[in-house]
């Protein structure tokens, strides 16, 4: 049989960045095609340029045998490839009719709207889905949305569905159910590009697995040829794990204790799920685990982004969980947030503004009601000299600025106050290799000074190399600890997988 | 053959200081056709209006005596804008704050020419922001939009006036009009010159440096500019976004409210029917025009007071509608939200098909 879609040696690059270097896979007609990758991988990149979004610099995609050539969505659309995004892209006070019907192409102006509802609810019944056309889609659960966005897919006639991290949205029952409407599909000989980060899921459902590593199509393997510790390990990789001076003398002192935190969120799922960890003084305390397990919950709990809905976090001696308390203490638990440009800066303002942003209100910042401008341009001609920011011209707008200065610009106003804590979620993400190492030489000073810090990220290589103590997190448990100096990757590995690790707790 | 638009890198400050000239150019030259339309000569509509503005010690006075509301309407919407909540009820603002004005230059008893001042001003302020500051409360708590709440509440103010005028505070020897009584004179702003010019023109240029110090040199005027940069980034500091939204829109509609105090103190000595005819929509163009700054108010309220005087010498001399002033205001709004577009996006004219 031959494939429906073939992708031989695609790459795509971005001014500075390599996103897709050389990129190789095909799905055939009746197959459920699993793409398996860390983010940054590469996953979303070829996803764009299988929608027709982006244009690769090289390589060849041909559909059912035919070289083609996207210009636009509409071109892929029309050669059969439709894809739920994980964002749906849905009218919320249109009813489900309208939302399905917007989606098509040469709807006649004057349409019988019986014989399309008729066409929709036939689909309706054959995958046994129950939707009611006529209710609008902002009442419906996030499970019957996505339905919706496959029922548009099928609309058009799509062959190829690819499905963006389906399941990070529903619940387990919903996930269930989604499953067996992919199998009927496969049935019928669609073909299905599923993309997930959940190792149980793809062992259940995936004929095929290819694994994206830096942008390059590093192995396929074929139904029964893998288990989740082969995924795992081709995922992680298997170069020779990085040294790093290591903090050796490690202090027993604890400076926080998290205790049965549960956090739940906006759909009643849990984030975080009875979820211990002790941080100690002085130490870089390693957050593994495959994204989406609860590292961002945890990331906000602890600095007061997110409310928890069960247990108890202890900063030594003070219950910091709650209570306003714990709006004192965030002035000593510094956060570098994973959305650096959303959250973490203030983009039309300058660096010199930037720079004070948490401590704005502190005596050396003010004179009675007024800012003391000659303090702040003092502080940030520091800073931007002790951080080598490149920050342009002064009152420049921090926007202005490349990612890695952006990252500069907050972590140096976050390590300003000489935090007792620091949160660093994936603070290396997208920065040049350069900037990281800066980043990871800030953090490992700060430990000298007696610093703690969480640092949670997704590649491997850092937390190896950075960590004292490795935490392992799976859905929003702690599987439990190693030390960065004895483990293996296929332990790291095998634990992000939801296997317990052979060390509960480190001595 | 195809258009296309690019997010420009850094957009030049002399691009940014033109484009509001050039904008008010473009608007002349097509506010010039409407005139030759009516069959006036636009170079002579132009002249006219200059020389009525500023020509004489009258037509200057005249000019600042419209400046004067504009200026405190402009400075109460700017700083809203400032935060990037849209305030767009300064008018309602200003009819509540002549109102609160009135109130006291009425029926406070007060003797004293200061206290009375110093009375009818806060009257004023409390009363433009307290009608402001419903619609921060529904923002902050609720969400519910303020454009709309703001903009509503304008036509509430309007009629609520109205009713006190043709009704409760109707002056008994007004031979029916709706008018309040007179106030008397310790209630009324200074005048210079033997002109209509008054006191509240100093009061508005003092307000607008208060105000250029709090946002610029304050912590309360740094934690609104980082809210209105990025809301989600000032929460993630430790701000209150709530408590700020409401303080700004109450502040907001104070200072549109010292407008009303203005009026009432300084031009019309009474509370009466239509004490605003739409400085408070004219601030919205003020404040986009000034890039809100409070500064940038000051100008541009006189340039809209010359240009509100010197319309009304085209309705006397040539007999054309006031509607063209608004027409006119409209056009620059126009062109400068426009001019905006090109300040932050360059268009490029690019053959053949584009890829990716």
């Amino acid at each position: 049989m031959t494939d429906f879609l073939k992708i031989q040696n695609v790459r795509k690059t971005f001014p500075g960045v390599v996103a897709l270097d050389d990129v190789s896979f095909s799905v055939a007609p009746g197959e459920i095609h699993t793409l398996l990758g860390e983010n940054g991988a590469g996953k979303s990149t070829l996803m764009n340029v299988l929608t027709g979004l982006y244009h690769p610099d090289r390589g060849q995609i041909s559909v059912a045998g035919e070289p083609i050539h996207f210009t636009s969505p509409r071109d892929s659309l029309a050669c059969g490839i439709g894809m739920v995004h994980q964002h749906f892209m849905l009218v919320p006070a249109h009813s489900v009719f309208e939302n399905i019907l917007l989606a098509l192409d040469n709807v006649p102006n004057f349409y019988s709207k019986k014989k399309y509802k008729e066409k929709i609810q036939k689909l309706i019944d054959e995958f046994d889905l129950d939707l009611d056309l006529d209710i609008p889609v902002w009442k419906l659960s996030i499970g019957a949305q996505q339905w919706i966005e496959l029922i548009k897919l099928l609309m058009r006639d799509c062959q190829l569905l690819i499905l963006d991290e389906p399941t990070a949205v529903l619940t387990p029952q919903e996930a269930e159910r989604l499953f067996n409407v992919l199998r009927k599909l496969k049935e019928q000989g669609k073909s299905i590009i599923f993309i997930s980060h959940k190792m149980r899921e793809v062992m259940e459902i995936s004929d095929r697995v290819t694994i994206l590593k830096k942008g390059c199509s590093i192995a396929t393997r074929t139904r029964g040829d893998f288990d989740e510790s082969t995924l795992a390990s081709l995922m992680i990789g298997k170069d020779k794990i990085p040294q790093w001076q290591k903090n050796l003398q490690m202090s027993d002192e604890i400076v926080l204790d998290i205790q049965n935190l549960s956090v739940r969120n906006d759909r009643g799922l849990s984030d975080l799920d009875d979820f211990n960890l002790q941080l100690k003084k002085g130490e870089i305390l390693g957050i593994a685990g495959v994204a989406g397990n609860g590292q961002k919950a945890l990331a906000e709990v602890l600095t007061g982004l997110k409310n928890t809905s069960q247990g108890k976090i202890m900063a030594g001696e003070e219950d910091i969980t709650n209570s306003n308390a714990r709006y004192s203490y965030i002035a000593g638990i510094a956060h570098i947030p994973e959305d650096r440009k959303t959250i973490g800066i203030a983009p039309d303002m300058s660096v010199d503004e930037n720079l004070i942003m948490k401590s704005f209100k502190s005596g050396s910042f003010r004179n009675w009601i007024f800012q003391n401008k000659k303090a702040i341009r003092r502080n940030a001609e520091e800073k931007i000299e002790q951080f080598a920011i490149k920050s342009g011209p002064d009152g420049t707008p921090v926007r202005y600025l490349s990612g890695g200065n952006i990252q500069k610009v907050i972590i140096a106003r976050e390590l300003s106050e000489h935090p007792a804590v620091l949160v660093a979620l994936y603070p290396t993400r997208g920065l040049d290799i350069g900037s990281a190492g800066y980043v990871h030489k800030v953090i490992a000073d700060g430990a000298d000074r007696g610093m703690s810090t969480i640092l949670i990220a997704e590649d491997l290589d850092e937390l190896l190399k950075l960590s004292d103590r490795i935490a392992v997190m799976f859905r929003g448990k702690l599987i439990g600890y190693v030390d960065p100096r004895k483990t293996t990757r296929e332990e790291i590995g095998l634990m992000m997988s939801g296997e317990k690790g052979s060390l509960p707790d480190l001595p | 053959m195809k258009l296309v638009m690019e997010r420009r890198e850094i957009s030049s400050p002399l691009l940014r200081f033109s484009a509001p000239i050039a904008s008010i150019a473009v608007a002349l030259f097509v506010a010039g056709f409407l005139l030759l339309a009516s069959g006036v000569s636009p170079l002579a509509a132009y002249k006219e209006i200059l020389i009525e503005s500023l020509g004489s010690l009258y037509g200057l006075s005249e000019t600042l005596v419209k400046t004067t509301p504009l200026i405190f309407a402009g400075l109460g919407v700017s700083l809203a804008f400032r935060m990037q909540i849209w305030n767009i009820g300064a008018e309602g603002q200003i009819y509540m704050g002549a109102m609160g004005a009135t109130w006291v230059a009425l029926f406070s008893g007060i003797q004293n020419h200061w206290v009375m001042m110093v009375a009818m001003f806060f009257a004023a302020f409390f009363c433009g922001g307290l009608w402001a500051g419903v619609a921060g409360i529904l923002r902050a708590r609720w969400q519910v939009n303020e454009v709309i709440v703001t903009l509503l509440m304008n036509y509430i103010a309007i009629l609520w006036v109205d009713y006190l005028i043709y009704g409760p505070w109707k002056d008994p020897k007004g031979f029916n009009f709706p008018l309040t009584a007179q106030f008397g004179d310790a209630a009324r702003f200074a005048e210079y010159f033997n002109t209509r010019f008054h006191s509240g023109f100093f009061l508005a240029v003092f307000c607008a440096l208060i105000l250029y110090l709090f946002i610029e040199r304050t912590v309360w005027g740094y934690e609104i500019k980082v809210i209105g940069s990025n809301p989600k980034a000032a929460r993630y500091a430790g701000m209150n976004t709530g408590m700020a939204i409401f303080f700004v829109l109450f502040l907001s509609g104070a200072i549109a409210g010292i407008a009303g105090f203005s009026e009432v103190a300084g031009l019309q000595h009474r509370l009466q029917h239509g004490i605003s005819p739409g400085y408070g929509y004219t601030a919205i163009i003020i404040a986009w025009l000034a890039k809100r700054s409070a500064i940038g108010v000051v100008i541009v309220s006189f340039l809209m007071g010359v240009l509100l005087v010197g319309g009304d010498s085209l309705q006397l001399l040539w007999q054309l509608p006031v509607a063209f002033v608004y027409a006119f205001q409209g056009l620059i709004l126009f062109f400068l939200l426009a001019s905006d577009f090109f300040i932050i996006y360059r268009v490029k004219l690019v053959k053949g098909v584009i890829n990716g």
